[in-house]
């Protein structure tokens, strides 16, 4: 502390930081090699923005029309039915299968069953299991509802085996005490040291649904997803900004009533 | 969740000890009959065509019959390509959305740019961009780019911005203002300000964002390509439509495979580097 610094450390108040250059040297070598791989080059982005000027002119002005208004209301009361059912029933189901998953509660090899479940749900995108529902229920709302749910469940059990495995086990063994059934021990002691939190999640994942309905429909699965791809391959690209706008404006609402849900039960 | 407490006070008479107040308990009650209301007029206005639920089972059982056995062979002709085109578009999207995103963010953060009108631009691009899901980025640059890998990474790195600057953004207005007020009085100019003063501040905030992202990337670009946007969902759009179900069973495990794989990877290097 004491002993001046030299006056070569005095110059170089910054010594260059040769690991950081590599790196960034690294880098844009994989951008480029990338880019080739990828078949990115600069003429293609100034084709594609040529393209793009003349497919945003085609946007404005949004079309309102009235016959367009009620396909996109119809369409948007769908994916608002589905995010609701799906949150709904995925609510129902994660609990127990949550507290199946629970390595505190549950016998073990049930908890790893559970857990194997989840985690295979978590894995696969909304999109996938929506492309193998409508192969098995048809095209339509039900098979966005049915790949919503399975996705609500993979997010909300989890994070309620999670908090069940973090919570106190002292009101467990005091209810446990008494000579309690299991669904009382749920009720009385588990449930109200949870339930703030999982509160909070069914939030999210309202949320979530609402924007997931959007793109399940693009495979088949009903709701606004089905008006926008239907739009986009009729060329109806005025169409196309109406139904983008009103999901902005739906996920923003939804951001709103879900932020409000959390500060009521916080 | 409306426990109520009673607890008898001197006087002879009860006082009652409630957990919430009279407003908070009628926002709640009305809450919940708000929430019956919606479950109960979405079932009952959806529509749903029972017809097609009868054989669903019989049709469940025929989509796993036909995946099995797994096209095996399918994977080094076609799907060994498109994972390879995958993993570069959710690398590369990455890069190009952390690049544009730490744009947005020095617009963001209120202790760099100390313009209101600037910070709400800022924002408003963050939102609008993680507003439109990927995929429907991808519809707009397939329109553009024509299908491919490029149109895929375009989709990834627009809506990536949103997440990744909305996370540097706070990173940024949580930095210290001391290493920058001493930078300021050397005189030093903007650009050695925010090299030397905040990035050694958000490097670690930075690079975990970074991570983060690129895992939800790996996902999302797997599926990409049900709209033209290039890799392993181009190849499942492929297989699906020419009802080859034992290699749309083939990219499933891949995808699956890809992202396990994926998930343990972020987790080492979360647990190492950050």
């Amino acid at each position: 502390m004491s002993a001046p610094p030299s006056a070569a450390a005095r110059r170089v108040a910054f010594p260059p930081n040769w690991p950081a250059r590599i790196a960034f040297v690294a880098l844009a070598i994989y951008v480029a090699y990338a880019s080739t791989i990828l078949d990115i080059s600069w003429a293609r982005f100034v084709a594609g923005f040529g393209h793009g000027a003349r497919f945003i002119a085609r946007m404005f002005p949004p079309n309102i029309a009235a016959d367009k208004l009620q396909l996109l209301a119809s369409g948007m009361l769908e994916s608002l039915q589905i995010a609701i059912i799906a949150t709904a029933a995925g609510v129902l189901i994660s609990l127990p299968l949550g507290l199946a998953a629970a390595r505190n509660l549950a016998p073990l090899p049930m908890a790893w069953a559970a857990r194997a479940l989840v985690a295979l749900f978590r894995t696969f995108h909304p999109v996938i299991i929506a492309i193998l529902f409508v192969k098995a229920v048809g095209f339509g709302a039900l098979a966005g509802m049915l790949a919503l749910i399975v996705a609500s469940l993979g997010f909300l059990s989890k994070l309620v085996a999670e908090a069940v495995e973090e919570m106190s086990m002292q009101p467990v063994e005091a209810v446990r005490a008494t000579g309690a059934p299991f669904l009382s021990l749920v009720i009385m002691a588990v449930l109200p040291q949870v339930m703030p939190r999982f509160i909070g999640f069914s939030a999210y994942q309202l949320d979530a649904n609402l924007r997931n309905s959007a793109l399940v429909g693009l495979v088949g699965g009903g709701g606004i997803g089905a008006t926008l791809f239907t739009a986009f391959q009729r060329f109806d690209y005025d169409f196309v900004l109406t139904i983008v706008l009103a999901i902005i404006a739906a996920i923003m609402l939804g951001e709103i009533v879900s932020g409000f849900m959390r500060r009521l039960f916080q | 969740m409306s426990t109520s407490l009673t607890a008898s006070s001197t006087g002879g008479h009860l006082r009652r000890w409630q957990r919430f107040t009279p407003g908070e308990r009628v926002m709640r009650s009305t809450f919940y009959l708000a929430v019956l209301i919606a479950i109960v007029w979405s079932f009952e206005s959806i529509e749903i065509i029972p017809e097609f639920l009868y054989d669903a089972p019989q049709q469940t059982v025929d989509l796993f019959a036909r995946m099995w056995p797994i096209d095996w062979a399918w994977y080094s002709k076609v799907v060994h390509a498109a994972l390879i085109e995958t993993l570069h578009t959710a690398t590369l999207g990455t890069i190009f959305a952390v690049a544009l995103a730490s744009a947005v963010a020095l617009l963001v953060a209120r202790n760099i740019t100390r313009s209101v009108v600037l910070n709400t631009i800022g924002r408003f691009i963050l939102v609008a961009t993680r507003s439109v899901h990927a995929m429907i980025w991808a519809l707009f640059f397939v329109a553009m780019f024509g299908p491919g890998a490029l149109a895929g990474t375009m989709a990834i790195a627009v809506h990536s911005i949103g997440f990744t600057g909305k996370f540097l953004a706070e990173a940024i207005e949580e930095a210290k203002s001391g290493p920058i007020e001493a930078l300021t009085a050397t005189g030093a100019p903007p650009l050695a300000i925010l090299l030397k003063g905040y990035w050694p501040q958000v490097k670690p905030a930075f690079l975990a964002i970074a991570v983060f992202r690129w895992d939800i990337n790996v996902r999302e670009s797997a599926v990409l390509g049900l709209v033209g946007g290039g890799g392993l969902g181009m190849a499942l759009e492929t297989a699906l439509s020419n009802l080859y179900w034992d290699q749309a069973g083939l990219v499933l495990v891949v995808i699956f495979a890809v992202v396990i794989v994926t998930e343990i990877v972020t987790a080492w290097i979360r647990s190492r580097i950050i």
